[in-house]
């Protein structure tokens, strides 16, 4: 199985793949860690006649944090995040995807930024970056802009980024006080597309109300969904079990998955409601732990 | 502007030996290793990034799945294989722990399945039960049902931690 012939550039600087992607727009195609996009082109899904390799950018393998977010580079590795003691310390919710997301050996490659252009709804990140409320910084030699991850994910393995464009980084919203976030999914086995997937961030006010709250649904839709409804539900409210189910259920109402082999449609929405109810009262008391 | 191309040279450090090698860029790491260069010991198992047989070592440290990596990636790097881990009279710590737990049957997986133990132990010098698992879980073995491969990680590792103290085992 190998890819259609396609000619290759190793791109040193953001201008130089800038430049490729809009003398040669429709036809080129960004490689970051390529752990999808490769298998994709060997089973001829994609064909892009370029492949611009951003590998040797060393700029973007950044990953830090900056006034109000963290800034998370078109480079930064699922590894990089997993092993990050600040990604562990303060940002439990990536710290839960980046550990589950495929296998140790893809994640040595394979890129949170990545993940999310390649808008595939059973993608871990993407559920994730919806209840985190990340922005997605694109630019191309036009123009530079910035785009709500919601606003980023069109259908599936499509996204808003025009043809010359690139995503350079993800800006993930720096944790507020008494807040946590946590994602749990199933898999039949290490590596398989998740059954189901859900991601959870809230905070709390003073009080300890719940002040915002964010609920991301994997691999029950044509996209990465916001169980928006059931978010509404929480916010205002003070934590409780029987507050925590209720929302669950709403989540379970608002996931839109298909039989196949991994499962009934029935199944998995029964699955959205107990992971949800799990992230929940995980993500709660890592706030209480705190 | 940059070059593009579909033939490449590729340059690069291969167990200690610096190679030039024509290729086209299409060609898919684990297949230029094989074909081009003659290092069989890397194997082509699900060819689609699951199993985990492929595994390389990139730049001294990390575990990669040669399958999913196109050759002028790896263009100016290092690449560690099988080939370079030991040799037959001198095994590395890693084989002769699996030698010694009988951690392989049909050896299929082993290749790959021991460059991520380098990679891991490097990580980790002194993993627990679960963690050998779970940073073994992109390689797949289907003989051995994994229980020698955890033991034989831990042998490694003390023979690593202490490689003047433990001698490995003769042949």
């Amino acid at each position: 199985m190998f890819p259609a012939p396609f000619e290759y550039v190793s791109a040193h600087s953001l201008d130089e793949a800038l430049e490729v992607l809009e003398s040669r727009a429709g036809e080129a195609k960004v490689l970051a860690g390529g752990q999808s996009l490769i298998p994709m082109m060997r089973f001829r899904l994609a064909q892009p006649q370029v492949l611009v390799d951003i590998n040797p950018i060393k700029l973007l393998e950044d990953l830090h944090e900056q006034d109000d977010a963290l800034h998370i580079g078109a480079l930064a590795r699922h590894a990089t995040l997993e092993f990050s003691p600040l990604i562990q310390q303060r940002y439990p919710l990536i710290a839960d995807v980046s550990r589950v997301v495929a296998d140790p050996t893809v994640r040595n490659l394979g890129t949170l930024v990545g993940s999310l252009c390649h808008a595939d709804p059973a993608g871990d990140f993407g559920s994730a970056a919806l209840a985190a409320g990340a922005e997605v910084i694109i630019t191309s030699s036009r123009q530079h802009r910035s785009l709500p991850v919601d606003a980023f994910f069109l259908d599936t393995f499509s996204t808003a980024l025009e043809e010359d464009e690139i995503v350079t980084e993800v800006r993930w919203p720096k944790p507020k006080p008494r807040s946590a976030g946590a994602y749990l999914k199933i898999e039949r086995k290490v590596g398989d597309f998740a059954i189901v997937g859900t991601a959870v961030q809230m905070a709390l006010d003073e009080g300890g109300r719940i002040a915002e709250a964010g609920i991301g649904l994997c691999a029950v839709g044509p996209i990465s969904l916001r169980a928006k409804q059931a978010e509404r539900l929480l916010v205002g409210q003070s934590p409780s079990a029987e507050l925590f189910q209720e929302v669950a259920r709403q989540a379970a109402r608002e996931s839109d998955p298909t039989s196949d082999t991994r499962g009934s449609k029935e199944y998995k929405q029964d699955m959205v409601r107990v992971l949800t109810l799990r992230a929940l009262q995980r993500a709660y008391q890592r706030i209480q732990a705190a | 502007m940059a070059v593009s191309s579909t033939q490449v040279s590729v340059h690069v450090k291969i167990n200690g030996q610096e190679i030039t090698k024509e290729c086209e860029v299409r060609t898919l790491l684990a297949y230029f290793l094989r074909e081009q260069l003659g290092l069989t010991g890397v194997h082509v198992g699900c060819d689609t990034t699951s199993c985990g047989a492929c595994t390389v070592l990139l730049d001294g440290k990390t575990a990669i799945k040669s399958c999913t990596v196109f050759a002028p990636q790896v263009d100016g790097h290092e690449l560690l294989t099988v080939e370079g881990l030991g040799e037959a009279d001198h095994l590395h710590p890693i084989q002769q722990a699996f030698w010694d737990c009988h951690a392989l049957q049909c050896g299929y997986c082993t290749p790959g399945m021991e460059l991520a133990v380098l990679a891991l132990l490097q990580r980790n010098p002194n993993p627990t039960d679960e963690e050998i698992r779970f940073g073994l879980s992109g390689n797949l073995c289907r003989c051995t049902g994994y229980k020698n491969i955890v033991k034989a990680v831990h042998q490694a590792a003390e023979i690593m931690n202490h490689p003047s103290t433990s001698q490995s085992v003769t042949l």
